[in-house]
């Protein structure tokens, strides 16, 4: 770059550094430098912390210089050298579909006794249960939810109301009655079923926001009724002792009729966790293989053409109604399903686990997935669930910052801010192209670029 | 008939905080239609601002007039509520917009769980309230045991809505800036063809916006007492389930929605049940889009084939 | 010219749409014959798409009957005993009568195999040019998936069926020149390709009257030759009448059987190309003038 290129670019970098610092500084210094705290008359008092606001502005300008300086100009050269032919996706995508698949099953097969083998009986519980089982039901929850916004292009702000819905139903009906996990799994799904139609029905005729608002407001509604309904729900104090799951009749407990006693094994809460581990796993790999074959279906292709365009739907012959009823009703069918497990799981229920912020996370999966691409959903779940989980493992940075300092309170705050880095970063999410349905000749990746989102 | 009116005041009160946030989410819908998740917080941050800028004034300053004291709390918290939201703007949707419809959605999503753990650090989770202020009132109605009553703090908070409506409905219906903020909301492309500065424009709007929802931050703090960083949620949500219920894009539907859910939530609370006010407002709104699907005062949608 | 004229395919009477106070279409009646052409034309803004709206069941018409007979013409005596009783088709094993404008959008095309086009391109355009003509084929098939049941299960009836399905695709695919283009996003087409691949997908949804909206609309003179030779092609071997709008009056009067003319929602004339090409009234509403001052201007522009 010539001379007399780059003084106007270091100066505009200054004074783009110059304006965010003041910003900072305007906003940093009442609420990071002025602390108010509550004194032991409970009076409101100020605490001042000058040294970190000067810390955190410094922050603020160093990035904004890096950014004007270094980042952008090598977005700039990196947009000018590699126009992307358009239409034709990247070979890449095509292959990652293709490779991608058996590999990641094939991991996830042997994960738990690749931790266990790994890290032991003692550290091997964590990983299993913190990070896959975890992991694995966001990722049932994405691909549930990506039948209704990916794929049909409905945007559903209230999807959690089905995940409440399989866990209150499992909760209840098993306490009540003594069914068997197995027995009630599905009808949990039914039920979840049931209640997406039941809600799906007044909303059809919204479209776009109008439908994300009332989706959101029906998803709320059901925690507060939860919340409210204390004869049946037990309000906020949740339902607890929850029947858990049985290997084929065989309870996991330290009694002598228990699992490891019956295998003549040492009792491990080990045992349970991989058992609950190849639940969810199933279930999530029923999910995926139910979808795919659903995408092959015309009900599938009739979903797809409705987030396209849903007039042209309409001229030719397809009823958009139950059309999008179905994708409403399997969605939260799955979603059901999930729900079951994870009250079978956690022994515990409660509405606390029934948040927007569950609906918000479930939706940022499967747009940071990118819409419709099931492999993405689950790279975007093992990335936001386990990115998060692994912040409570940030133990390392109390040596740096003192013994006060407490990793697990950062970890929202980071993940909301990936949230927003990651739609910078991709708008369309991580996997933007299309896997046709069905061809003729050769299979091609649709470009993201002529995709729709949906209008609904 | 005293309760009722009582709750009617009260419910006023309510919803005029309501819809002062509700014009926020509307004009950012109206201007480049996406849905600003993060607004609730921004209400929140902003009643934060107005705390400590209260407690800097009266205990570091000494300050004993407590008009005064509110009048430049408003401000600060105003103009501070305006930055942030200009550079939530420059940072997390600018850079997204005329891109996909949902990654700004997502994007506010995020920058929502931000604002809300980044207060919670900074300014720790326990609710924070102040002493009560302005604690007169008026008793309208006496009579058969029952005393309705209009408080100090009520008539403020009416006043002060009422002024800052009046002066923003001034600003977009009559100053060329409202008339580039209508010439965006119609096409973006044409506008700035014609020379208006879109980019100008839409962070002017958002200022706007959290201008307002720091008066209502505000206003919630000093009528309340008390604030905590979790509140930014559910005041967010009822005051955009008030400028759907109005029609989102419409200015007066937005005072009018949250209006509406504020009576709502207040005389269902009084007549029926506290603990399904929120029940009762969702669903008001749910039943009003179904057979109105634009709301209130929105334009009907033409469906072009 | 046919001696004796075919029997009625789709009858349209006293049709009449206004939107608030404004008319767009006043008491419009006419007439669609089997295996024939009929081109509806006017100026802009005359109201010929909201005929289209209202046939195929996107717009309810303020007043009016819009029937569809199928199979043996002489069920239309039963017409005025159908529009009476309430119902809205009438079936029997020799034929069937539909009154459209008492059916859902979808149900005109699916059971009373009206299918239309759009004067703006309606395509799947993140979905192949093979996937967009799958989607037209949705009733059948998903009746051959067992409302998605077998299908899920994976039961070998639907795999036949879709392979039917991809069957005709490709026979349309031919017809339209698109074959080589199959595997590609519909969106990716060029404009004359995406046309072409709309008609298509219509007549995949087998109906008996095709309603194209501007068809030529924005191609070159020689795909507006090759348009001309596939609406012929779709009348003569494929069983199914066309209504068409159209402006190119090169493709009006070439390939047209019927003229039905329409100025600011009023029908002016209706009859064979050259009887209307020679209408004064037509020339007047085209040519913008008083009626006697029609001679002058047909001098002018020399007819």
């Amino acid at each position: 770059m010539s001379p007399n290129g780059a003084t106007p670019l270091a100066l505009r970098a200054v004074k783009d550094a110059a304006i965010w610092g003041a910003v900072a500084l305007g906003l940093f210094v009442p609420l990071i430098a002025l602390q108010a705290v509550q004194d032991i008359r409970g009076e409101l008092r100020l605490e001042t912390r000058w040294p970190l606001l000067v810390v955190l502005v410094a922050l603020v300008v160093a990035g904004s210089l890096l950014n004007s300086l270094v980042i952008t100009p090598w977005q700039e050269r990196r947009a000018r050298a590699a126009p992307r032919p358009d239409g034709s996706a990247g070979r890449f995508a095509a292959g990652l579909g293709r490779w991608f698949p058996p590999f990641a099953i094939g991991f996830v097969t042997v994960f738990p006794f690749l931790a266990l083998w790994l890290v032991g009986f003692q550290g091997g519980l964590k990983w299993i249960d913190n990070f896959g089982i975890q992991i694995l039901i966001y990722v049932m929850l994405g691909f549930g939810l990506n039948i209704v916004v990916g794929l049909a292009g409905l945007l559903d702000l209230g999807y959690v109301a089905f995940y409440a819905v399989g866990a209150y139903s499992y909760a209840l009906l098993a306490k009540e009655f003594g069914l068997s996990f197995f027995t009630l799994l599905p009808l949990a799904g039914i039920l979840a079923a049931f209640w997406g139609i039941l809600l799906g029905f007044p909303v059809l005729r919204l479209r776009g926001d109008y439908l994300a608002i009332v989706t959101l407001a029906f998803g709320e509604i059901i925690r507060l009724v939860l919340i409210n309904w204390v004869p049946v729900t037990n309000g906020y104090a949740g339902i607890s002792g929850i029947p858990r799951p049985t290997f084929f009749g065989i309870p996991f407990n330290a009694s002598d009729s228990g699992f490891a006693a019956v295998f003549g094994l040492e009792f491990s809460p080990i045992y349970r966790s991989v058992f609950l581990y190849y639940i969810i796993l199933a279930l999530a790999l029923v999910t995926a293989f139910v979808t795919v074959r659903l995408r092959r279906l015309p009900i599938g292709r009739a979903w797809e053409a409705l987030r396209e365009d849903e007039i042209a739907c309409r001229s030719l012959g397809i009823d958009t109604t139950t059309t999008k009823l179905t994708a409403f009703a399997i969605g939260a069918m799955f979603g059901g399903f999930a729900g079951s497990f994870f009250a079978a799981r956690q022994g515990f229920i409660s509405p606390e686990s029934f948040t927007f912020m569950e609906s918000a996370t479930i939706l940022a999966i499967v747009v940071l997935g990118g819409m419709g691409s099931q492999i993405g959903v689950a790279i975007a779940a093992v990335a936001m669930i386990g990115g998060t989980e692994l912040l409570r493992e940030l133990d390392a940075l109390k040596a740096v910052f003192g013994r006060e300092f407490d990793p697990t309170q950062y970890r929202m705050l980071l993940f909301g801010f990936a949230m927003v880095l990651i739609m910078i970063w991709k708008p369309r999410g991580l996997i933007a192209t299309r896997d046709p349905s069905v061809f003729l000749k050769e299979r091609k990746a649709v470009s993201g670029s002529l995709v729709k989102e949906g209008h609904g | 008939m005293e309760v009722f009116v009582q709750q009617l005041i009260n419910g006023i009160t309510l919803g005029s905080i309501y819809g002062l946030i509700a014009i926020g989410y509307t004009m950012v819908f109206g201007i480049i239609g996406m849905v600003n998740f993060a607004h609730g917080d921004v209400f929140m941050v902003s009643a934060f601002v107005a705390l400590i800028a209260f407690l800097v004034l009266t205990t570091w300053l000494g300050i004993a007039s407590v008009t005064l004291a509110l009048f430049i709390v408003l401000i600060v918290a105003m103009v501070l509520t305006g930055v942030l939201n200009w550079a939530i703007e420059r940072l997390a949707y600018r850079p997204l917009r005329g891109s996909f419809r949902l990654a700004p959605l997502i994007s506010a999503i995020g920058m929502s769980i931000f604002l809300m753990n980044f207060v919670q650090v900074a300014q720790g989770p326990r609710n924070k309230s102040i002493p009560p202020l302005l604690s007169g009132e008026f008793v309208l109605m006496g009579g058969s045991g029952y005393q309705v009553t209009l408080s100090y703090k009520q008539i403020m908070v009416w006043v002060v809505t009422a002024v800052l409506l009046a002066a923003f409905w001034w600003l977009v219906s009559r100053t060329a800036l409202g008339r580039a903020q209508r010439a965006c909301e119609q096409d973006q492309k044409m506008a700035s063809l014609l020379g208006v500065d879109v980019d100008r424009t839409v962070s002017i709007t958002f200022v706007m916006g959290a201008a307002l929802a720091a008066v209502a931050g505000t206003m919630y703090l000093m009528y309340y007492g008390v604030i905590s960083f979790a509140d930014g949620f559910t005041p967010g949500v009822k005051a955009f389930t008030a400028a759907v219920l109005g029609g989102i894009g419409s200015l007066p539907g937005a005072v009018i929605g949250g209006l509406l859910i504020g009576l709502v939530e207040t005389l269902w609370s009084a007549y029926f049940s506290i603990d399904y006010k929120d029940v009762a407002a969702f669903s008001i709104l749910a039943v009003v889009l179904i057979f109105l699907p634009q709301g209130l005062l929105g334009r009907p949608e033409v469906e072009k084939v | 010219m046919r001696a004796s004229p075919a029997p009625a395919l789709l009858e349209v009477e006293h049709l009449t749409m206004r939107f608030g106070g404004l008319v767009a279409i006043n008491d419009l009646c006419f007439t669609a014959r089997r295996g024939e052409i009929t081109a509806l034309i006017g100026p802009n803004g005359a109201g010929k798409t909201t005929v289209f709206n209202c046939i195929t069941g996107f717009y309810k018409p303020t007043e009016g009957r819009i029937a569809v007979a199928h199979g043996d013409a002489r069920l239309w005596s039963e017409l005025d005993a159908l529009t009476l009783c309430g119902d809205r088709k009438l079936t029997r094993p020799d034929g069937a009568l539909f009154l459209l404008e008492r059916m859902p959008d979808h149900l005109v095309t699916r059971q009373a195999k009206v299918a239309r086009t759009f004067q703006n391109i309606r395509l799947f355009s993140g979905m192949t040019v093979l996937e967009n003509l799958l989607v037209a084929q949705h009733a059948p098939l998903m009746v051959a998936s067992g409302f998605t049941l077998l299908g899920v299960l994976g039961f070998p009836s639907y795999a036949r069926a879709e392979r039917a399905a991809v069957d005709k695709a490709r026979h349309w695919l031919a017809l339209t020149g698109l074959i080589e283009r199959a595997d590609e996003p519909a969106g990716a087409l060029p404009y004359g390709a995406q046309r072409r691949l709309e008609i298509a997908r219509a007549m995949c949804t087998d109906p008996v009257l095709l309603c194209l909206d501007e068809p030529a609309a924005g191609l070159n003179p020689r795909e507006s030759a090759a348009l001309n030779d596939l609406i012929l092609t779709i009348r003569d071997a494929h069983n199914t009448s066309v209504l068409l709008i159209e402006h190119d009056m090169s493709v009006v009067m070439e390939i047209s059987d019927h003229v039905v003319v329409l100025d600011y929602g009023v029908k002016i004339a209706d009859g064979s190309p050259a009887a209307v090409r020679n209408d004064q009234k037509v020339i007047a509403a085209y040519l913008g003038v008083a009626d006697d001052e029609v001679e002058a201007a047909e001098a002018e522009v020399g007819l």
